[in-house]
């Protein structure tokens, strides 16, 4: 059910973009990288579209291609006026100065915040909690008591610990929204893993977004019934399958409110 | 001639796309610390993001409270951003702990009060009749981002001296001022600059006042 109080603030739709050494890419499951075009020229292609927020993943390895990803930042900035989050490498809090410097808007971090969660609240004393993006990539486990867990690694590997208890002791650190990526459904395109979607919204008060398993424009208003702030895709929007616009119609017809 | 604006540099964020903002409305934008370059500027922007605490400190540290006391007495126009505009309250509450603010206007910076906080993304706004600010902008969102904010407004204008317009947002049970227009002194909770089209137009219309 729509949660009524919360009307008049919109859903909102984030294309994401996987950039390495300057290119955006999508992986099925994050293996086999195919080329999705130039980031910049994408950013402003969303824009226009109407995407409310960008953002960029960087799964570029080398220090010399992240120099690479920062220009493309700077150069978005630049000519995109929506909020634009960067991801990817971060584990100080002098990585997210970097990034805002360079211009982002919020960081994501990841496995950084997993190895080390005191970073968390290092980072959102200094820059507040609105510039942090919790990435979790959650699998199911039954090892877990919420039957999800944190992986990493591209999902490669678990980091052996409760996907919900991990969103729940972030948020207490200081994060100012998470980035709840189900591994399985992740390139399925069969609809977002609503359960983990839920089972986030029941442990947390930060800002959702769903991500992972989005094939058609029904599946996005499901996230959002299921306690989703706000919904992310990739390979859907950058292959034409679905525009930003068809996804929010199809939010506006399940009766929620967009830009 | 272009006006020239000066943002406020005076610690961390993304000040570029402020930059840019301002620079796609026809200014010519410095950032700057310098006490006399922001005290002479045709505008002076200032930013902010993070805690209420740390960024009066930072404001403090290149005497922004004095650049910004400087300029209104003189009248010169200072726009602020999120916590740019709480800085210019009488004072910020944080996990119980008071900091003082710039205390241009009478009010009070507090937690927000809603089930899912930050308030994060695209509200309406409600505008008063004859806002400058929001001129020609109708039925548009801007993007907010931010925990705090200010449920009460205090000054009270005697005549002859216009009054302040107040802009409203409502956030699930919480109202909370978002913008304000007063003479030389206009501040948004928002961020124009990520507010893509509808935000650009309000940096017109400050522009348009220099």
């Amino acid at each position: 059910m729509p949660i009524v109080g919360y009307v008049s603030l919109a859903v909102r739709v984030i294309p994401c973009l996987d950039v390495h050494a300057g290119r955006v890419v999508k992986g099925v499951n994050f293996v086999d990288l195919r080329d999705a075009g130039d980031p910049v020229e994408m950013a402003r292609v969303y824009d226009a579209e109407g995407a409310d927020e960008l953002t960029f993943l960087d799964i570029t390895a080398s220090s010399d291609a992240r120099e690479t990803t920062r220009e493309v930042v700077s150069r978005t900035a630049e000519q995109v006026f929506i909020p634009l989050t960067v991801g990817g490498g971060v584990r100080t809090p002098a990585d997210v100065n970097t990034l805002l410097r360079a211009g982002a808007d919020k960081v994501g971090i990841n496995t950084g915040a997993i190895d080390r969660p005191e970073v968390i609240a290092e980072i959102s004393s200094r820059f507040g909690c609105q510039v942090l993006v919790l990435s979790v990539d959650a699998r199911r486990s039954s090892s877990q008591p919420s039957g999800f867990e944190v992986t990493t690694h591209g999902g490669r590997r678990s980091a052996d610990m409760d996907a919900v208890e991990w969103v729940r002791r972030a948020a207490a650190l200081g994060i100012g929204e998470v980035l709840l990526n189900s591994m399985d459904a992740d390139g399925t395109k069969d609809g977002f893993d609503l359960e983990l979607i839920s089972a986030a919204r029941a442990a947390t008060g930060v800002p959702i977004i769903a991500s992972g398993g989005a094939g058609e424009a029904k599946h996005f208003a499901q996230a959002v019934d299921a306690g989703a702030d706000a919904v992310l895709a990739a390979s859907v929007f950058h292959f034409g399958e679905l525009t930003v616009g068809d996804v929010k119609q199809a939010l506006r017809d399940a009766g929620h409110t967009v830009r | 001639m272009k006006a020239d604006v000066a943002v406020l540099d005076y610690g961390s964020g993304n000040l570029r796309s402020v930059v840019r903002a301002v620079e796609r409305g026809g200014a010519s934008v410095v950032l700057t610390a310098d006490f006399e370059t922001a005290a002479r500027a045709d505008g002076l922007v200032v930013p902010g993001v993070g805690a209420y605490a740390e960024c009066m400190r930072g404001l403090r540290a290149v005497q922004g409270d004095r650049i910004v006391g400087r300029r209104l007495a003189g009248a010169r126009p200072v726009l602020g951003i999120c916590v740019g505009m709480q800085a210019m309250f009488g004072q910020g509450i944080e996990h119980g702990m008071v900091s003082e603010g710039c205390a241009e206007w009478p009010g009070t910076v507090e937690r927000l009060e809603a089930d899912v906080i930050p308030h994060m993304g695209w509200n309406t706004v409600e505008a008063p009749t004859g806002s400058q600010m929001f001129a020609g902008i109708d039925d548009e969102r801007f993007y907010f981002a931010h925990s705090y904010g200010v449920r009460a407004w205090e000054l009270r204008a005697e005549p002859p001296f216009p009054s302040p317009q107040v802009t409203w947002t409502t956030y699930g049970p919480d109202r909370f001022v978002s913008a304000v227009e007063n003479g030389p002194l206009w501040a948004t909770q928002f961020h124009p600059e990520k507010s893509g089209d509808a935000g650009a137009a309000l940096l017109r219309n400050w522009l348009g006042q220099l």
